[in-house]
C-alpha cells in the first residue's frame, strides 16, 4: 500500500502540511518496502486557482491508496480523487509525518 | 435609467437602500430592482412573502470530455490556463468550478473530443408586485463564478425592461469584478459608506473604481454622526456630491435585523430616500433631454 | 505557534475591530495577517509602517505587439470577454476584460500577443503600533482576492511568526464561503466566527460553520450587538450549542462602537463593557488556542 502526506519537509520527522493543494511536499511512503519518495510540490504557489486538483493529479500519478492531511482537500480535489477511490484521512495537522503515520495505523485518523 | 448601490465592502447598508428606495418609487412609478449580489442575495429577505412569477436556470457552458473521440493528444490539458482540465491516466477530466468558458480546449481540440455544453450556474426569479419588478440571481452552493450569472441577469433585465422604468442594481460588495461588471453597464452610481476611517478607506477604493470606469457617482452615508468628517472633506476634494445622510438610529437597526422595510415606518430614513429619489428623478430628466 | 482565523461570512459584523483588540491584547506575542483583502480595514486600527513592499503577480493578462499584429481580428472571434479593443485600426487589450485565458496568443497568426502574470497589488511586512509586526495586502482595482493571495500572506506571517518566536498568528480572514475563506482557513488551529443577530448575519454563518465543520477545526463564536434583536440572538446560540460551538463574548450595541473607530481607536483601547468583554473571550480563546 502506498500512503501519501503532505508535508511541510522532506523527511518522516518534518510536520504535516495543514494545506492539501498548497502543500509544500508530498511525501510518499510504500509500507511494504518502507521505500519513501519525496515530491517537491513548492511550485504550486504560482497557481493562482485550481492548486488542489492539480495536487491531486500528482497524487494519482503515484497511485497512492491513502492521503494523509491536514484540513482535508477541496471539492475540485476530491472530484479527483473519486476517480480513484484514493482513502482520504485527515485531521494529522500539527503532528509529523511519523507520527500520522503511527495515528494512522492506530486508526485515530478520521477517514473524509 | 440604471442605478447601482454599491459599495467598497459589506455591510454598508446597500440592500437597505436599494430595498427603501425601489419600494418608494413604485408608488408612483415603475421600478425594477435586481438583487446582484449573487453571492449573498439578501433583499428578498425585505421585500418577497409570494412565489416568483417565473423562474429560469442560469448556465454555464463548459465543455464534456468524449472518450470515444479523444485522440489523447493532451491538447486540451496545456490549452487550459485554469487548471480546470486534469489527466488521469487516460482519462481526461473537466472541473467545472474552476472553468471559465473560454472555449480554447474545445475548440481548439483536433479530434473535436470536447464539445462546449451548459451546466447550472444558479437560478435567477422574478417577482412582480404592482409596480415593483424585482429579479434576484442566486449562485448554486459551491460555485464561484458570479461575473457570468450577473451578466446574464443583466440581459435580462434589458429584455424585460419597456426602457421607461427606473432601474436599482443591488451591487456586489468589493471592488472586484462582480462589482466592476454591474458598474460597467450603469448609468449612474450611488456609493453607501459609513463615517468612519474604514468607511473612508473603502469609499476611496470603491470611487477610484468607479473613476476608471468614467461613470457619474455620488454618495450616501450610512449611519451618520459622530465626530469623524473625513467622508465630507474627502468628497468635497473629489468633488462628489454627498446626496444622502442616514443618522445612526438604533430604531433602523431594530427594524433592519427584523427584516423590515424602513419606508414609512421610519420618519427620518423616508425623507432621506424621498430625497434620494428626487435627486434622481432630476438626473432622469437631463439624461432624457 | 497556535493560529486564530477570524471569520464572519457577511461584511459589516465588526470583525476587523474585534480582530484588532485581540491583536492589541496578545500584544507582542503575535503576528496579524489580514487575509481580508478586498475590505483590508485592518491598518486603519493599527497603522502599519508599509515598509517592506513586493509586487503581488496572480493569474495572467494578455498584451498585443502592434509591430507584429496583421489585424486579422481572429482574437477577436475567440475572445469570449471583449476584451480585445479595435480604436484608429489598432488592436488592444482591455486589461480589466480580459481574464488571461490565452487562447488568443495561442491562435494569433504572427504571435503577436503573449500572455505575462498579471500584477495584481501589493504585499507589505510592516510594523504595527501594539509593537508587533503585521503582513497585509493591497489589491489593485478590479484585481480578486484570490487563494494564492490569501496563502501567501499567511505564510509570510507564519515564517515570520516562527522567526521571532511569537505564540500565535491571528489572521483576519477573508469574507464568504469561497477558495479566499477555505485558503484562510488552512492550517487553522482555532476558529473564531464574529456575527449579528439579523435575519441576513445568522444565515451567513450557518453557510461559514458548514465549511469549516467540513474542515473538522474548532471553533468559537462572538455575537456582536446581540441586543438589537434578542430572539435571534438566542435562536444563534440555541444553534451554536447544538454545534457545540463555546460561545465566549456578547456585545451590546453601542455608539461608543462607532466613536472609536472613528478616532481610529482599538475598541479595547479604553475600559467599557465592551473591551472588558472582549478582555474576557481573549481568555477564553487562549484557553482553546494552548489546549
Amino acid at each position: 500500500m502506498k500512503i501519501a502526506f503532505t508535508s511541510t519537509g522532506k523527511d518522516m520527522s518534518s510536520k504535516i502540511d495543514a494545506r492539501f493543494g498548497r502543500t509544500d511536499y508530498i511525501i510518499v511512503l510504500d509500507d511494504t518496502t518502507k521505500g519513501i519518495d519525496i515530491i517537491d510540490n513548492t511550485a504550486i504557489a504560482n497557481e493562482a486557482h485550481g492548486a488542489g486538483p492539480k495536487t491531486a493529479q500528482k497524487i494519482f500519478e503515484v497511485k497512492a491508496d491513502v492521503i494523509i492531511t491536514g484540513n482535508g482537500p477541496g471539492g475540485n480535489a476530491l472530484t479527483v480523487f473519486k476517480k480513484s477511490a484514493t482513502k482520504i484521512f485527515i485531521g494529522a495537522a500539527g503532528m509529523s509525518v511519523e507520527e500520522a503515520y503511527q495515528q494512522f495505523l492506530k486508526n485515530k485518523l478520521s477517514e473524509m | 435609467m440604471k442605478i447601482a448601490i454599491a459599495s467598497g465592502k459589506g455591510g454598508t447598508g446597500k440592500t437597505t437602500l436599494s430595498t427603501n428606495l425601489a419600494t418608494y418609487i413604485a408608488k408612483n412609478k415603475q421600478v425594477i430592482l435586481a438583487d446582484l449580489d449573487v453571492e449573498e442575495p439578501n433583499s428578498s429577505i425585505f421585500l418577497i412573502s409570494d412565489l416568483p412569477q417565473h423562474q429560469e436556470n442560469i448556465n454555464k457552458m463548459i465543455p464534456e470530455w468524449d472518450g470515444d473521440a479523444c485522440i489523447h493528444c493532451n491538447k486540451c490539458k496545456d490549452n487550459c490556463n485554469f487548471n480546470a482540465i486534469i489527466q488521469l491516466g487516460s482519462e481526461i477530466l473537466v472541473l467545472p468550478e474552476l472553468c471559465h468558458s473560454c472555449y480554447a480546449c474545445s475548440e481548439l481540440c483536433p479530434a473535436d473530443a470536447l464539445p462546449m455544453k451548459p451546466i447550472q450556474l444558479g437560478v435567477l426569479s422574478h417577482y412582480s408586485k404592482s409596480n415593483l419588478e424585482f429579479i434576484e440571481s442566486r449562485l448554486d452552493l459551491g460555485q464561484e463564478q458570479a461575473v457570468p450569472l450577473i451578466n446574464q441577469t443583466l440581459e435580462y433585465v434589458d429584455n424585460n425592461s419597456s426602457g421607461k422604468e427606473i432601474i436599482i442594481f443591488d451591487s456586489p460588495p468589493g471592488t472586484s469584478c462582480p462589482m466592476i461588471e454591474v458598474v460597467k453597464n450603469s448609468d449612474y452610481i450611488i456609493l453607501v459608506t459609513e463615517p468612519t476611517p474604514f468607511g473612508l478607506n473603502d469609499l476611496q477604493i470603491a470611487v477610484e473604481t468607479v473613476k476608471l470606469l468614467k461613470k457619474p457617482c455620488s454618495v450616501v452615508v450610512n449611519r451618520a454622526g459622530g465626530e469623524f468628517k473625513g467622508i465630507d472633506s474627502y468628497c468635497e476634494e473629489e468633488n462628489i456630491k454627498i446626496i444622502s445622510k442616514i443618522p445612526e438610529d438604533r430604531a433602523i437597526a431594530k427594524l433592519y435585523s427584523e427584516g423590515k422595510l424602513l419606508v414609512g415606518k421610519h420618519e427620518g430614513f423616508t425623507r432621506e430616500i424621498r430625497n434620494i429619489y428626487n435627486l434622481i428623478s432630476e438626473k432622469e430628466e437631463r439624461l432624457s433631454i | 505557534m497556535k493560529e486564530l482565523v477570524v471569520i464572519s461570512g457577511k461584511g459589516g459584523t465588526g470583525k476587523t475591530s474585534i480582530t484588532a483588540s485581540l491583536a492589541y491584547l496578545a500584544g507582542l506575542d503575535a503576528i496579524v495577517a489580514d487575509c481580508d483583502v478586498d475590505a483590508a480595514d485592518m491598518h486603519l486600527l493599527l497603522n502599519p509602517s508599509y515598509s517592506n513592499t513586493e509586487n503581488f503577480y496572480s493569474g495572467e493578462v494578455a498584451t498585443i505587439d502592434n509591430n507584429l499584429c496583421i489585424a486579422c481580428g481572429n482574437c477577436k472571434d475567440v475572445c469570449r470577454f471583449d476584451a480585445i479593443i479595435i480604436s484608429d485600426l489598432q488592436y488592444s487589450i482591455d486589461s480589466i476584460s480580459c481574464e488571461g485565458c490565452g487562447y488568443c496568443s495561442k491562435i494569433c497568426p504572427v504571435e503577436a500577443i503573449t500572455n505575462h502574470e498579471r500584477l495584481v497589488g501589493q504585499m507589505y511586512v510592516s510594523d504595527v503600533r501594539t509593537g508587533t509586526k503585521m503582513v497585509h495586502a493591497k489589491l489593485g482595482i478590479g484585481a480578486d482576492n484570490s487563494g494564492k493571495l490569501v496563502a501567501y500572506v499567511k505564510k509570510k506571517s507564519k515564517d515570520i511568526a516562527k522567526l521571532l518566536k511569537k505564540k500565535y498568528v491571528i489572521v483576519d480572514g477573508s469574507p464568504g464561503i469561497g477558495c479566499p475563506v477555505i485558503s484562510s482557513l488552512s492550517g487553522a488551529d482555532l476558529v473564531l466566527f464574529v456575527t449579528e443577530p439579523s435575519k441576513s448575519g445568522f444565515h451567513d454563518l450557518k453557510r461559514v460553520i458548514e465549511l469549516v465543520e467540513k474542515f473538522k477545526l474548532p471553533s468559537v463564536c462572538i455575537i456582536n450587538k446581540f441586543d438589537l434583536n434578542l430572539e435571534i440572538t438566542e435562536e444563534i446560540v440555541a444553534y451554536l450549542e447544538q454545534r457545540q460551538i463555546d460561545f465566549v463574548a456578547k456585545l451590546p450595541y453601542s455608539m461608543i462602537v462607532s466613536q472609536m473607530l472613528s478616532q481610529g481607536k482599538i475598541l479595547v483601547e479604553t475600559d467599557n463593557n465592551i473591551s472588558r468583554e472582549i478582555r474576557g473571550a481573549w481568555k477564553s480563546i487562549i484557553q482553546k488556542l494552548e489546549k
